[in-house]
């Protein structure tokens, strides 16, 4: 198989040179510096290292880098670019250049060592764009994917049903 | 506030839990200060003050390490406030640490620790921890020893500048110091006719005197940042993915390394083929006695290499898991002694036969790993014969001197430098991450990530031990107790003396040999000792048909405990919520009482029992939580929900599995950690503030109730009495 040369990351294409069986997660984080997406399990039990493909959220630990082709990537550090707007999914501008649901766990102090949060904070993005208001069953169903090992979920529930509760236009998306 | 965690103490047989364990914590609690050629500058008549100009200190430690802050006095706490903190010309009050921050957020109460002494504004100060070049000596972020040992010495470190400050802004002005008071990053005349920023003072020179171990710190009821809910310190880094843990650490020319694992504990390499590695492009294999690894442009690389090893390892046989029990009792290394001889002369009341009831029962708990989500990592550079390492540890300068010894380098050699780590909870107080990649930088002459994977984390960190309680207990007709005999077998003497008034009392523990490597961990033995004595507790409350908590404040005197235990009963309705008794409910409720580490907490829980399905789910807890002076009430409360939650896992399903050398379940798949589903969906914390009480650590008490309460809320719900954690590994059919 031939290597992968260029990524389609966080709104552009990224070069790089990596086997096609190599992960999607140690392509971000080794090659194209985006080590916002964390390593916990290697198998996807743990949700630390989900991005969004095509705004669908995926285990990048278990994703061969050859298998994205031209999709477009969406990373934690996609979220947040000072402000400039990356995709539909960011909030609308004047929260500091933070998405609403990174503003809402900012707000309710949901993590203790935040080795989960960028992965919970895609899966929490993927979820609020598939269903705006979740209830909280439904919040757990979506998240149960995702392990906080300081165990701060009922903060992440809390932060996410923030986030919802501001959604722009007050609508869908 | 209060860190996670336990004891350094980290051994394979025979674990010296206790005893070092209460040393350390001591040396840690009451530090002893040298004093030098800076002697007491206070307490009464003029201070002399002392500014060195020279103050680029940081420059030193990068250029050298000898001369920098780094382990300065050696092995112990230095004296000289330069040491702890500085004032630069712009005012940037910069405070250094050697604490590790886990998540446990001592960042943030050393920030507002300076905050309220010094006093400066939030956003002027900064908090360097756990740089071994950087920071003062400490002995690691464990035993929460953080709130009640680093706490007061960061605000006695502030109060000193703040003294020094206004001596300097007296002379300056040629005023009486008495007229002027220190606020806000500034010296006022109470007069009100002049200011000057603590950077004017300063000039950022350094503070050349001693911290003082005497001046008078501020009470906890005239705190205004202290005490109060400042939000975790740099929180938006986090969230950004901005923050860089160990893991994330890059360096110019960095190669990825991976480890060949052993297949069993304690083989040794037999024969190795590393023909077909060494012939992968790219590839590095070092060789150095039994440990074998690869290097690599990139981890798939080193991967594939180590895999492409030909290695035969020579076991031994190996306790398993069905042998655990029996062994740990049949290894311990001092038996029992006769229960009678230890209590006091035998009355009336204090004679087994003369109880109403007497109870005895054996409890088990099983080995459980930390897993926490950020495996070990490090990154390890040497240049001209220095190395420096970036990991994740609770425990910077034991990793430094693990490594000093590893390559026979002073520690002035060797640089730790500990970015704020994607947890621990007692399992990285040790270095193993570091000192392998140190030995593969060294061997292929370029920096080398070495990330652990989490099968690796698994099998080759070290557990929390798993342990044999047997307790053996009487009450009297007036449902006192009245013999209480407790012993513990190799998990340890954390928590083993209970609050409760008894006549006659033994609790002793037993070290014994321990088939798996063990280790500290967050409450280490107390969530074990806690978990039989609540047990036992409820099932003697039962005996003498008392309510629970009846039962409770009926042999308690101690008004502390009193206090969470009548607080959690409110807050949860305990009197309003029907027992069952066991009568074939689907709803149980469930309490337990607890004190470790200078922490008070009750702990109240409502479980229902799905009886097709055999799941247990617990719905609501309350516990109340009393630790002294609260010194960030937010940050607490999310401990305390943090504690129960992770708590849960133990107590419930959590066990690593092992047999003849090998852990058996090493992944998340195998190893069931609590998740969303698993979280009680109210939870609610009740934060008793004692402002007239010492601030104690809160990283580990709020964990140990929780087993306990679960328990008996079970048998309130089914009549069923469980006494080995886990609870329910695989469900309750009843």
């Amino acid at each position: 198989m031939s290597n992968v040369t260029s990524l389609h990351v966080n709104g552009a294409a990224r070069a790089c040179d990596a086997e096609a069986e190599r992960s999607l997660l140690s392509v971000l984080r080794d090659d194209l510096g985006l080590t916002g997406t964390k390593y916990g399990c290697g198998e996807g039990q743990c949700g630390a290292c989900t991005v969004l493909v095509d705004g669908v959220p995926i285990r990048s630990c278990q994703t061969p880098c050859g298998t994205i082709g031209p999709q477009k990537i969406t990373t934690i550090e996609g979220l947040e670019q000072n402000g400039r707007p990356i995709d539909k999914l960011r909030a609308p501008s004047g929260v500091e250049g933070l998405h609403r649901l990174q503003q809402a766990l900012l707000e309710v102090g949901a993590f203790q060592c935040a080795y989960c949060a960028s992965g919970m904070i895609m899966s929490g993005v993927a979820l609020l764009a598939k269903n705006p208001n979740p209830s909280d069953a439904e919040i757990v169903r979506f998240m149960d994917g995702n392990i906080c090992r300081c165990a701060g979920y009922n903060r992440i529930i809390a932060g996410i049903k923030l986030a919802a509760s501001r959604r722009p236009n007050g609508g869908a998306q | 506030m209060k860190p996670h965690f336990h004891t350094p103490t980290v051994g394979r047989a025979s674990a010296r839990l206790p005893g070092s364990e209460s040393a350390k914590e001591r040396a840690e609690a009451r530090p002893t200060f040298t004093r030098r050629q800076f002697l007491k500058t206070f307490g009464g008549g003029l201070a002399v003050l002392w500014l060195v100009n020279r103050t680029d200190l940081r420059a030193q430690a990068e250029s050298g390490g000898r001369g920098g802050r780094g382990g300065r006095g050696g092995n112990r706490r230095p004296s000289e406030l330069a040491a702890w903190l500085h004032i630069a010309a712009d005012g940037t009050v910069t405070v250094y640490c050697g604490k590790a921050e886990v998540g446990q957020n001592v960042r943030t109460s050393v920030l507002q620790a300076v905050a309220e002494e010094l006093p400066a504004p939030l956003s002027t100060i900064k908090v360097v921890l756990a740089d071994t070049s950087l920071v003062p000596w400490d002995a690691g972020t464990f035993g929460s020893q953080s709130t009640p040992g680093m706490f007061p010495q960061i605000r006695r470190v502030a109060a000193t500048a703040r003294e020094a400050l206004i001596d300097l802004a007296a002379k300056q002005w040629n005023t009486d110091r008495a007229s002027l008071v220190a606020e806000d990053g500034k010296v006022r005349e109470r007069s009100g006719a002049r200011t000057i920023g603590f950077g004017d003072l300063t000039k950022g020179e350094k503070l050349a005197l001693a911290v003082s171990e005497s001046i008078a710190l501020k009470p906890a009821t005239e705190w205004k940042v202290a005490g109060t809910s400042v939000p975790k310190l740099d929180g938006r880094t986090y969230l950004t993915g901005q923050h860089a843990y160990a893991s994330d650490i890059r360096r110019p020319g960095m190669l990825h390394g991976r480890i060949l694992r052993p297949t069993a504990f304690g083989a040794s390499l037999a024969s190795l083929d590393a023909s077909a590695a060494e012939a992968m492009p790219g590839v590095q294999i070092v060789r150095e006695d039994d440990f074998v690894g690869a290097v690599a442009a990139t981890e798939y690389r080193a991967a594939q290499a180590v895999a492409a090893l030909r290695a035969e390892w020579k076991t031994t046989p190996q306790i398993s898991e069905r042998e655990l029990f029996a062994h740990l009792k049949s290894t311990a290394r001092d038996a029992p002694r006769k229960v009678d001889g230890d209590l006091p002369a035998p009355s009336n009341e204090t004679r087994p036969e003369s109880a109403s009831h007497q109870l005895r029962q054996t409890y088990h708990v099983a080995y459980i790993a930390h897993a926490p989500l950020e495996p070990r990592a490090a990154v390890a550079e040497w240049q001209d014969g220095r190395l420096t390492v970036w990991t994740g540890s609770q425990r910077p300068f034991g990793v430094r001197s693990e490594l000093a010894s590893a390559f026979r380098l002073p520690e002035e050699q060797v640089r730790v430098i500990v970015p704020d780590t994607g947890s621990g909870y007692g399992g990285k107080h040790t270095g193993e991450a570091a000192v392998e990649a140190a030995r593969l930088a060294r061997a292929v002459k370029a920096p080398v990530k070495l990330v652990w994977t989490r099968e690796e984390e698994f099998t080759w960190a070290y557990a929390r031990p798993a342990g044999v309680m047997e307790i053996d207990a009487s009450i009297g007709p007036d449902g006192r107790i009245t013999r209480w005999v407790h012993h513990n077998y190799n998990s340890g003497n954390a928590g083993l003396r209970s609050v409760y008034d008894v006549l006659g009392k033994v609790e002793q523990f037993h070290s014994a040999q321990s088939p798996l490597r063990q280790g500290s961990y967050r409450g280490l033995a107390a969530t074990a000792n806690h978990f039989a004595r609540e047990v036992h507790i409820d099932e003697l409350a039962r005996m003498a048909k008392l309510d629970p908590v009846e039962f409770r404040l009926k042999n308690l005197r101690e008004p502390r405990a009193r206090a969470v235990l009548e607080a959690a009963a409110k807050a949860f309705g305990w009197a309003q919520t029907t027992r069952r008794d066991g009568r074939g409910a689907t709803r149980g409720i469930g309490i337990a009482l607890g004190f470790e580490k200078g922490g008070y907490l009750a702990t109240c829980a409502e479980i229902d029992l799905d009886r097709a399905a055999g799941r247990v789910r617990v719905q609501r807890v309350v516990q109340a939580f009393e630790c002294g002076a609260v010194v960030n009430p937010d940050l607490l409360k999310n401990q305390n929900e943090g504690a129960i939650v992770q708590g849960l896992g133990g107590a419930l399903f959590e066990a690593l599995r092992f047999e003849n050398g090998r852990i058996l379940n090493p992944r998340f798949s195998q190893y069931r950690v609590p998740r969303f589903s698993d979280a009680p969906p109210a939870i609610e914390i009740v934060l008793l503030d004692r402002k007239d009480l010492t601030s104690a650590g809160a990283g580990e008490a709020p964990l140990v109730g929780i087993a306990p309460a679960v328990s008996n809320a079970i048998f309130d719900a089914s009549g069923v009495r469980l006494r080995s954690l886990p609870l329910v590994p695989n469900g309750l059919k009843v």
